[in-house]
């Protein structure tokens, strides 16, 4: 829907250039004039779809939170209303495309693949922590608040920064690691379907930092690693295929005074997951696998 | 970086305000421990009027008239004391019955119904510390 409100205005523009070009001016001024009129023109199409929206019955009313700290008088943070003609599966993220193509072009989120595959869009809508694009309109109550990830620097209205979130992520060096090779140089390393099995919902994980958001403890102490780092951690130390001498190494990363001993089984992480990994499932399995590790009864 | 995040003015925006059935079981959880372990220190102060009360003589234990029995009775007196002793075993049932349904997660097990299990303890938290009201409150009037 958003998609097709540039092509109204390249139509519109269209026109007024056809009428233009029979006036006898210098380019340069008529350039100018279709620019104010084509101008006009979008504020008043703008102001008179906005009327349309907020008359119209089958709306919905978006609080979206506003903040630049670049731009005097944006830096205060505020709520902005807009008003969205609802269709049948809308997602925020539909929503908040709308608003930006509609309204104000400076309304500033991320997205990407539309379809919760590259994470970019997790939110803070009504409370919780969604992804955007997987949430849609008519679950949630009216009017829809939508702010940025709690417990992360703000960039730009709901953008925030997630560079501390990678960190942590980078820690527990989230790639395969071995020193046990197949004995011929082209073998391949096969993993077991029950090890598969296994490490299956661990590797779902999209860096959305949903979890990271929601997480009591994570935002008292910026040193811990959080729930997805830990879930990555497990994913390549449940992996048989690492081998003992790297499976020793992860449970130092994971063990260490900021790892697992910090979660104190809240759920929130493994509520707000975009794709229902069962993140304090794992991190309890790491602490017994932990455990198992450090007691030696001989 | 070892400090918690100040966000300064946004940080009065995007706060939780829904929480979820783990996040207040923790939250109980908490709270009902450092309750219990403020009233072990109370129960230790009162039951050390003990110690002065075993040199007294026969007859005025007999008579009940030593500081031990005599601080016991005056507290049971109060209406306040029977209250408070509902609300601690209402404390005390939900961080066992907590605690064990913590003890559970530790161990992995039914981690899927984590939330049923905090409604479960809460439900029957209420149901004992009901049915302790008539034992608790007997003769306060
Ligand atoms: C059957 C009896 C009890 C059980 C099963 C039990 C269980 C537990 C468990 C599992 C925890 C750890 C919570 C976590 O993992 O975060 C805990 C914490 C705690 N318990 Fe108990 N407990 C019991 C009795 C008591 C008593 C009698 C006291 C006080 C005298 C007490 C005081 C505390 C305190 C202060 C905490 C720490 C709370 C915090 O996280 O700050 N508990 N209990
Ligand atoms: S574990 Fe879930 S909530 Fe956390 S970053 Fe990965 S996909 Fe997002
Ligand atoms: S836009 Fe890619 S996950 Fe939502």
């Amino acid at each position: 829907m958003s998609t097709q409100i540039p092509k109204q205005t390249e139509k519109a523009d269209e026109t007024a250039a056809e009428t233009e070009s029979e006036a006898p001016s210098k380019g340069d001024e008529r350039r100018a004039e279709k620019r104010r009129r084509a101008d006009e023109q979008r504020r008043q199409r703008e102001a008179e779809e906005a009327e349309r929206a907020a008359a119209d019955e089958n709306t919905v009313e978006l609080r979206v939170f506003r903040y630049d700290p670049d731009v005097e008088g944006k830096q205060e943070p505020r709520f902005d209303t807009f008003h969205v003609p609802f269709t049948k599966g809308m997602t925020v993220l539909d929503a908040l495309m709308y608003s930006r193509d509609t309204y104000d072009s400076s309304l500033t989120f991320r997205h990407s693949c539309r379809q919760a595959v590259c994470g970019s869009d997790a939110m803070f809508v009504n409370g919780g922590q969604k992804l955007a694009c997987k949430t849609q309109i008519d679950e949630l109550e009216e009017p829809i608040r939508v702010e940025p990830l709690p417990h992360a620097e703000v960039t730009k209205d709901l953008v925030v920064d997630l560079e501390h979130f990678y960190d942590q992520m980078e820690a527990v060096e989230p790639y395969f690691q071995t020193n046990e090779y197949p004995d011929g140089e082209l073998e391949e390393q096969r993993q077991t379907r029950e090890n598969r099995e296994k490490i299956k919902m661990s590797t779902r994980c999209i860096w959305c930092s949903a979890c990271m958001s929601s997480c009591n403890i994570a935002a008292g102490d910026n040193e811990y690693l959080g729930p997805a780092a830990i879930n990555k951690a497990y994913r390549f130390a449940m992996d048989e295929r690492e081998g003992e001498d790297v499976k020793q190494k992860r449970l130092e990363i994971i063990e260490q005074e900021h790892g697992v001993w910090r979660c104190q089984t809240q759920f929130s992480c493994t509520e707000v997951c975009p794709k229902d990994i069962p993140l304090t499932e794992h991190i309890q399995e790491l602490k017994r696998e932990a455990v198992k590790n450090n007691l030696k009864f001989w | 970086m070892s400090q918690s995040y100040n966000r300064g003015l946004i940080e009065d925006f995007s706060r939780w305000r829904e929480f979820e059935a783990g996040m207040w079981a923790w939250i109980f959880h908490k709270f009902t421990g450092w309750v219990l372990i403020g009233y072990l220190f109370t129960h230790i102060a009162v039951l050390s009027t003990a110690i002065p009360a075993s040199g007294a003589e026969t007859a005025v234990l007999q008579a009940g008239n030593d500081v031990y029995t005599q601080t016991i009775v005056s507290l049971e007196g109060l209406l306040l004391v029977r209250v408070l002793e509902v609300g601690l075993l209402a404390v005390a049932v939900f961080h066992m019955l907590n605690g064990a349904r913590l003890l559970l997660v530790d161990l992995g097990v039914g981690l899927e119904s984590q939330d049923k299990s905090f409604y479960a303890s809460l439900v029957l938290t209420g149901a004992i510390t009901v049915a302790s009201v008539p034992t608790f409150i007997a003769g306060a009037f």
